[in-house]
């Protein structure tokens, strides 16, 4: 089953810890988390052999809690896919319908998940890479609110929106992993709440995850929930999602729970804005491949920048390049203000909009993906059309929010994810909704 | 700023190629040929951006430092293990110049 899949790139064993709140467990960890002294690749023939000298700190929390590491999970190269099919390391496949792809770009987590080769995993989601896969394969996967989970240990695509989370069978699980990883982290400045010679440091201050047992909100009561509907991201969906996801707001409405539509105009711009910003971040992040410190070596033959050239064409796949050099165009002199600067603005206006709809409903509600996975090989020729797929995901990212894809049917065999959107470091919102469900 | 008024409605290859160059990525002329007609699409999907209003970004953030104390870092041997090549201890890169 796990050749079929190609839900690994790398299947070794690291044990943990004798005892703890994991123990016994299984955990698959997506192939860009760090792990001492087994190789770490991000899917891309760049880092096929590199092997990084320490732990990130989930890692180390996860092995501290007594879980049993089983494999570094395959992946789209740097996370740059909705479909775990720009892995070097060849696509994974969708356990529930092999001709089909996973979804991205978490895909070896999820199938991992879903085909019960490991009982946890832990991914990494920039647009929707933790979110889509678990929607695509019929699992549970979070987004921590940004700040919550150290990223101290993830080899970085685009720092100022990515987080990694859980994905789990259930929803309790996938809760019981995030209470394991969230918390302060010395080594990663975004997640610090707990020091108090910091500018800007109150007393009192303390992190989220302190304040939270995130498993125990997953109690299914929904009674007296009040849930918006987002009409941009429901309107473009297939039928057959749309279909699926209002039964399971009848669902929840039956177990107490109530629901109002809000009309978000920004979201419109969400897609564009997240692609212009994820790729200007990639492109500053991935200069550091150069093939001396890492990486395939560009040879000796030319000067600096003609071998530097020649690693980044043979270590980088296409998708890879392909967002590194849009990245470069778009923050290139004459085209910054253009691109960069309103790419922000409409940044601003996603997460101002989704806080005033937050300040009137406890979630918001959406499909995860407007689509149903797709066939392999179906969106590889067409970038735009992959891109598009990100319509309802990505929006979360550039907000800073939390949230959770939960199972919420089937459509013609293939499961459909609903998702919940709640307020900065609510996360125990979207777990007890989503737990409503199951 | 000149150059950002006019609109790309195609990509011509001379472009990617100095985009390439900047990035530091060599590319054969079929991916030339190709991300020219991709990006094409694609930049023109990112001109709606154009209709997005200014909005005030008050983020409310402090910046949050440690002490600059002394700590352990990787050992030299660490450091270099991943290089494709070293030599004496430092790591061998092609000439600068």
């Amino acid at each position: 089953m796990s050749a079929d899949l190609n839900a690994f790139v790398t299947e070794e064993r690291i044990e943990g810890a004798d005892d703890g709140p994991l123990a016994g467990r299984t955990v698959a960890v997506k192939d860009n988390i760090s792990t001492e002294g087994v190789r770490t690749t991000c899917g891309s023939e760049m880092l096929a052999d590199y092997v990084p000298p320490y732990d990130a700190t989930v890692v180390e929390r996860v092995k501290e809690a007594g879980a049993t590491i089983v494999g570094k999970a395959n992946m789209d190269e740097f996370g740059m896919g909705t479909t775990t099919e720009t892995s070097a390391f060849g696509p994974t496949r969708n356990p529930v319908e092999t001709d089909r792809v996973p979804g991205g770009s978490s895909g070896g987590s999820a199938a991992a998940v879903a085909a019960g080769e490991a009982d946890l995993a832990l991914g990494s989601d920039t647009g929707g890479s933790i979110r889509c896969p678990a929607a695509f394969c019929g699992v549970v996967g979070i987004k921590p609110t940004y700040g919550l989970v150290s990223r101290y240990g993830l080899v970085a695509y685009a720092n100022s929106l990515e987080q990694i989370g859980p994905i789990a069978p259930t929803v309790e699980e996938a809760a019981e992993l995030l209470d394991v990883i969230a918390g302060p982290d010395p080594n990663d400045a975004t997640t610090r709440f707990d020091d108090e010679d910091a500018a800007g440091w109150a007393a009192g201050d303390e992190h989220p995850a302190d304040a939270a047992t995130y498993a125990d909100a997953a109690d299914g009561d929904v009674d007296g929930l009040e849930i918006a509907v987002p009409n941009e991201l429901v309107e473009g969906a297939d039928e057959g999602v749309v279909e699926t996801f209002y039964d399971a707001l009848d669902d929840l409405e039956a177990q107490g729970a109530s629901y109002h539509e809000v009309s978000l105009p920004c979201v419109e711009y969400a897609v564009e804005a997240y692609y212009v910003i994820a790729m200007g971040e990639a492109s500053s992040n991935l200069a550091r491949f150069d093939g001396v410190r890492y990486g395939v070596s560009g040879g000796f033959d030319g000067d600096w920048n003609e071998a530097f050239a020649a690693s980044r064409d043979q270590g980088f796949g296409e998708e890879v390049k392909r967002r590194v050099l849009l990245g470069t165009y778009a923050l290139s002199a004459g085209y910054h203000d253009k691109y960069y600067r309103k790419a922000q603005d409409a940044r601003a206006w996603i997460k101002r909009d989704f806080d005033e709809a937050l300040s009137e409903a406890d979630v918001l509600a959406t499909p995860t993906m407007p689509v149903k996975p797709f066939r392999l090989g179906e969106s590889l020729d067409d970038p735009l059309r992959m891109y598009l797929a990100d319509a309802n995901t990505t929006p979360v990212n550039l907000a800073d929010l939390p949230a959770i894809s939960v199972p919420a049917g089937e459509s013609e065999g293939l499961p459909v994810g609903m998702q919940f959107v709640g307020p900065a470091f609510g996360e125990e919102r979207v777990i007890r909704a989503a737990s409503a469900l199951e | 700023m000149s150059d950002a008024e006019e609109e790309p409605e195609s990509v011509d290859p001379e472009t990617v190629r100095h985009v390439a160059g900047l990035a530091r990525v060599d590319l054969d002329e079929g991916d030339v040929e190709r991300f020219a007609d991709q990006f094409a699409d694609i930049l023109g999907y990112f001109e709606t951006l154009d209709e997005v209003p200014e909005v005030d970004r008050d983020a409310d953030l402090a910046n949050v430092l440690r002490p600059d104390e002394e700590r352990e870092s990787l050992s030299q041997e660490e450091a270099l293990a991943n290089a494709p090549e070293s030599e004496e201890g430092y790591f061998k890169g092609p000439k600068v110049s």
